[in-house]
């Protein structure tokens, strides 16, 4: 059966960048979001009240450039709170629970707005 | 500096009020003290996104140990206060060691009601039990679900997700009854019936059947501690508009907590993360002197197969209701009115709804019926 059986999983390397400029460098598994590889790593400004069911907007980053394209598009629940972020939303802004780590997302950074609420 | 906060409960209430003092700048000790052994952690996956298989139970945590150290927080995981000495500001653990405070909080949720007399049941409210529960379901072929409410529900969908058949067993005449409108309890009744799961309402019959039986019905807060210490209780440890017992250092928070609200028009106990955060983080502040009235809109959420249902508001006692959208299209809302005024919202697939709900009830309310329904109004 193993309904639940879970292998290890791979991982990749992302950086959280704080205003302050704090860097965390942390490997997140793959099938998982940039959000729960923030708060395991406990980055600063990643605050995730409603633990990635997209409905406090308090886990909003700006995602490096590069990687934008990358990512899978916004849907329509992000799109909705990404209008209710405590910082500018900016053509970057993302909320990091809805974003899923890939193998192809290895080396992504992401920087995190000054406050959340 | 004084002898610190002592949180009683590690659960999402207390974990954020520890959260919080630090964040709104706190600096003296903090006690966060948990009966479990894990590290505080979410239980809303537990019976969403873990049962379905898409979360790990590892994966859970609130903040992992290193925040804990480096917050100077201190976690006592595994005990359980066991009673309250007021005069001497102390709490009393359960292996006979006292933690003396400045200011308690009482964080101590709910445990679940139980079937008196039957055995083999299996309950979802610990990572504990939703890991039995998980490993019962690997070999299930067919599950009864007693309780047609949140916790039921999801954990019908997971099973049906799985390939098991399963039924549902409701004394009440619809679904989710106490949360939400009749319009929505009938939309899931039909979404369940249209992916297998069998439906029994009005009924207490057919209770045993199955490999395995599962009861979501409901909670009861957990009192006793304070009731011991001679605090008042009701439905709840009874609290002011500022989260505080009759004793001006001790704060009863989340789960727990009746307190007063004027979405429930006199005294509320809502068992949600929005609630236990806010209330985590409206005791913070007032802690650390900037105490304020708790009026957060209530907010909540359920999955259940494709479904994503946001509610926010309480609609206990409304008496006009309009459909915002297209009930066969399965993105629509329900708002409820009483005397002319927006008292809640039940959204389904509709988050820009939801927001704008959340936004309207922290405000007057005001739109009106005929504005809700229709859907060229836009309700920001």
């Amino acid at each position: 059966m193993g309904l639940f059986n879970r292998k290890p999983k791979e991982t990749v390397t992302i950086t959280y960048i704080s205003h302050g400029g704090a860097r965390v460098e942390a490997a997140v598994p793959v099938d998982t979001s940039v959000m729960e590889g923030g708060v395991s790593n406990s980055v600063d400004g990643i605050v995730a009240e409603c633990g990635g069911a997209c409905l406090c907007a308090t886990c909003h980053v700006y995602v490096d450039e590069a990687f934008l394209g990358l990512l899978d598009p916004i849907a329509a629940d992000e799109e909705v709170m990404l209008g209710n972020t405590f910082c500018p939303r900016k053509p970057n802004s993302r909320l990091s629970c809805q974003i899923h780590v890939t193998k192809a997302l290895d080396g992504l950074v992401v920087r995190t707005p000054e406050a959340q609420h | 500096m004084g002898a610190g906060v002592v949180i009683a409960g590690a659960g999402q209430a207390g974990f954020q009020c520890a959260f919080s003092l630090r964040t709104e700048g706190y600096d003296g000790p903090i006690t966060l003290i948990g009966e479990e052994d894990w590290l505080p952690y979410q239980r809303p996956p537990l019976s969403k996104g873990c049962l379905s298989g898409k979360t790990d139970l590892d994966a859970i945590a609130l903040r992992p140990a290193a925040y804990f150290q480096a917050n100077r927080i201190a976690l006592r995981m595994g005990r359980r206060v066991e009673s309250i000495n007021r005069l001497g500001l102390r709490v009393i653990l359960d292996d006979g060691g006292e933690v003396g405070y400045e200011y308690l909080v009482l964080a101590t949720g709910c445990r679940n009601r139980v079937l008196a007399g039957m055995e083999g049941v299996s309950y979802l409210r610990t990572r504990e039990e939703a890991a039995a529960l998980m490993d019962r379901l690997e070999t299930a072929e067919t599950v009864t679900v007693i309780g047609g409410g949140f916790i039921g529900l999801e954990v019908a969908a997971a099973a049906a997700g799985h390939g098991r058949r399963v039924t549902v067993v409701e004394p009440q005449a619809r679904l989710m009854q106490r949360a939400v409108g009749p319009i929505i309890s009938e939309y899931f009744r039909a979404m369940h019936a249209r992916h297998g799961v069998r439906i029994l309402l009005g009924t207490t019959a057919a209770g045993l059947e199955g490999d395995m039986v599962v009861a979501g019905i409901g909670v009861t807060p957990r009192t006793e501690l304070a009731e011991a210490a001679g605090l008042a209780v009701g439905n709840g440890i009874v609290v002011n508009a500022q989260l505080r017992t009759e004793d001006e250092r001790i704060f009863a928070i989340g789960d727990c907590a009746a307190f007063p609200s004027r979405f429930a028009r006199g005294m509320a106990r809502l068992e949600s993360v929005q609630n236990a955060v806010d209330q985590g983080r409206c005791v913070a502040a007032a802690i650390c002197g900037r105490g304020a009235d708790y009026a957060a809109v209530p907010w909540f959420w359920t999955d259940q197969f494709e479904a994503k249902l946001q509610m926010t508001g309480l609609s206990n006692g409304f008496d006009e209701q309009v459909v915002r959208g297209d009930l066969e299209s399965g993105k629509f809302s329900v708002c409820y009115f009483r005397e002319g005024r927006l008292i809640a919202m039940d959204s389904l697939n509709r988050p820009g709804d939801h927001l704008a709900g959340r936004k309207l009830l922290a405000g007057s309310g005001a739109v009106t019926p005929e504005q809700a329904a229709d859907l060229s109004f836009d309700l920001r």
